[in-house]
């Protein structure tokens, strides 16, 4: 039996992302957990339906007497353009970072150009409208500084794992914050936590001693 | 906060699906439990099902199932017609309601029902609903033209996808009755949770824009909308088990 997730995206996330109302930085976070989440794929599929039940229950409005004809005569013409996908080439049989998350990337974990924000922690950024995206990897057994946030921040383990005060979090978990949240995650001590995070506002440090890096922080 | 989710989730039924439901066998491990408990509360409570309306809702799905594999085996253009006549008036309501303007709204229905017809061979009734199929195919359309990003997607044949778990031994419960039964349980939503959840799919709006509008706190809404959906599972166990008893 593969190990599935155990902590989930709250159902109005899910929604939002199965209405196609959640914009593109959180979106990612949130597919990225449903390629590793196959009952969080069942509960989207759910979703889908009711957004096909509503459209099937509403009333409608009427079109222009044209638009029948002018679809018709589409018909026999090629299909129309999609928005491109970025999907890459197959990479080895084991990747660390599933899709959609591997093709924002450019390639498995081994892509990542890393950079070092504060000892222990190094951050990559994920290129991604509507909200900052970044890769996180935290040194084995290392503790965050004790932080709050501004805004919602979820957080999906992609190898490795962390806890803080509300749980054990492993790959394909994830984790919701908010304002009322402050927490210090501390990774496991088997190896560095590898996770993405999306953030709409910056951290806030509530440590005693690192609050004056709190300008620093940029997400 | 993250949820663990409970045994009333929708559990994908069948093997390697994930477009349709039923209180699977998660579910019935648990009958015993709370989860039982939750579902005959809500069976007393629930009002009487109408059964003249689901046998129209049963029909209506049916038809345009049948219309949807006419287009995909014979290219029938008449079944095409009948599926236009459909789905491009409530497709016109989904994306006026987004804030399209008229004309946008219209060759974006262009776009969607050429769409219909050049994939209607990948449609596949064991999945999902011919209108949950369209109602991706508009709201990827919509996303396109509204926000010009992009919607990420899962890859179902990446080495790194999680597979679904195969529950083999689960009874099918057809796809269609799953349709029926989810429009009978949307009627009988509280209209305070109705309202949203319609808004929620049909404006192009986060839930804090909503909360705005509706003047309402956002927590509340996220809540109702929480409350809708698990109603909407509830009420779908509620019926499926009376119809095994």
């Amino acid at each position: 039996m593969t190990n599935t997730p155990h902590h989930h995206p709250d159902s109005d996330l899910l929604l939002a992302y199965a209405a196609g109302t959640l914009a593109e930085a959180p979106s990612l976070v949130v597919a990225t957990h449903l390629a590793l989440c196959p009952h969080c794929r069942a509960e989207v599929a759910g979703m889908e339906a009711i957004g096909g039940a509503l459209l099937s229950a509403d009333a409608g409005m009427a079109v222009s007497d044209g638009l029948l004809s002018d679809v018709l005569s589409r018909l026999d013409g090629p299909p129309p353009a999609e928005a491109p996908r970025r999907r890459l080439a197959p990479v080895g049989p084991a990747p660390v970072l599933p899709e959609p998350l591997r093709s924002y990337i450019g390639g498995d974990i081994d892509h990542i150009r890393w950079r070092r924000t504060i000892p222990g922690l190094h951050e990559a950024n994920v290129k991604c409208s509507g909200g900052a995206v970044r890769m996180m990897r935290i040194r084995s057994g290392m503790g965050m500084p004790q932080h709050t946030h501004r805004g919602d921040e979820f957080t999906l383990v992609l190898a490795g794992g962390f806890s803080d005060d509300t749980g054990h979090y492993l790959r394909g978990d994830f984790a919701a914050t908010d304002p009322s949240v402050d927490h210090r995650p501390v990774a496991d001590d088997d190896g560095d936590c590898i996770c993405i995070a999306f953030t709409d506002a910056p951290l806030r440090l509530t440590g005693r001693f690192l609050r004056w890096l709190n300008p620093l922080m940029r997400v | 906060m993250p949820v663990i989710h409970s045994a009333t989730s929708f559990v994908k039924i069948g093997m390697g699906h994930s477009g349709f439901y039923s209180p699977g066998t998660k579910g019935r491990i648990r009958r015993d439990g709370l989860a039982v408990a939750d579902t005959l509360l809500v069976a007393r409570r629930m009002p009487q099902p109408d059964m003249t309306a689901q046998k129209t809702d049963q029909a209506e799905i049916d038809r345009l199932n049948d219309l949807t594999s006419r287009v995909a085996r014979q290219r029938d253009r008449q079944a095409f017609v009948a599926l236009f006549q459909h789905f491009a008036p409530r497709l016109k309501s989904f994306l006026l309601r987004a804030g399209m303007e008229a004309g946008a709204a219209e060759e974006t229905i262009q776009d969607v029902m050429v769409t219909v017809w050049h994939r209607a061979e990948s449609f596949d009734p064991a999945q999902a609903a011919v209108s949950t199929w369209i109602f991706a195919i508009a709201r990827n359309r919509r996303i396109d033209r509204l926000r010009r990003d992009r919607r990420p997607t899962i890859d179902p044949n990446d080495p790194a996808l999680v597979p679904d778990e195969a529950d083999g031994s689960m009874e099918t419960m057809l796809v269609e009755e799953r349709a029926a039964e989810l429009h009978r349980a949307i009627r009988e939503l509280p209209p305070e949770q109705a309202d949203l959840l319609r808004m929620a799919y049909f404006e192009d709006k986060a839930h804090s824009a909503i909360a705005a509008e509706r003047q309402l706190p956002l927590g509340t809404v996220k809540s109702r909308l929480r409350l809708a959906v698990a109603r909407l599972r509830k009420l779908m166990a509620g019926s499926l088990e009376g119809e095994t008893a």
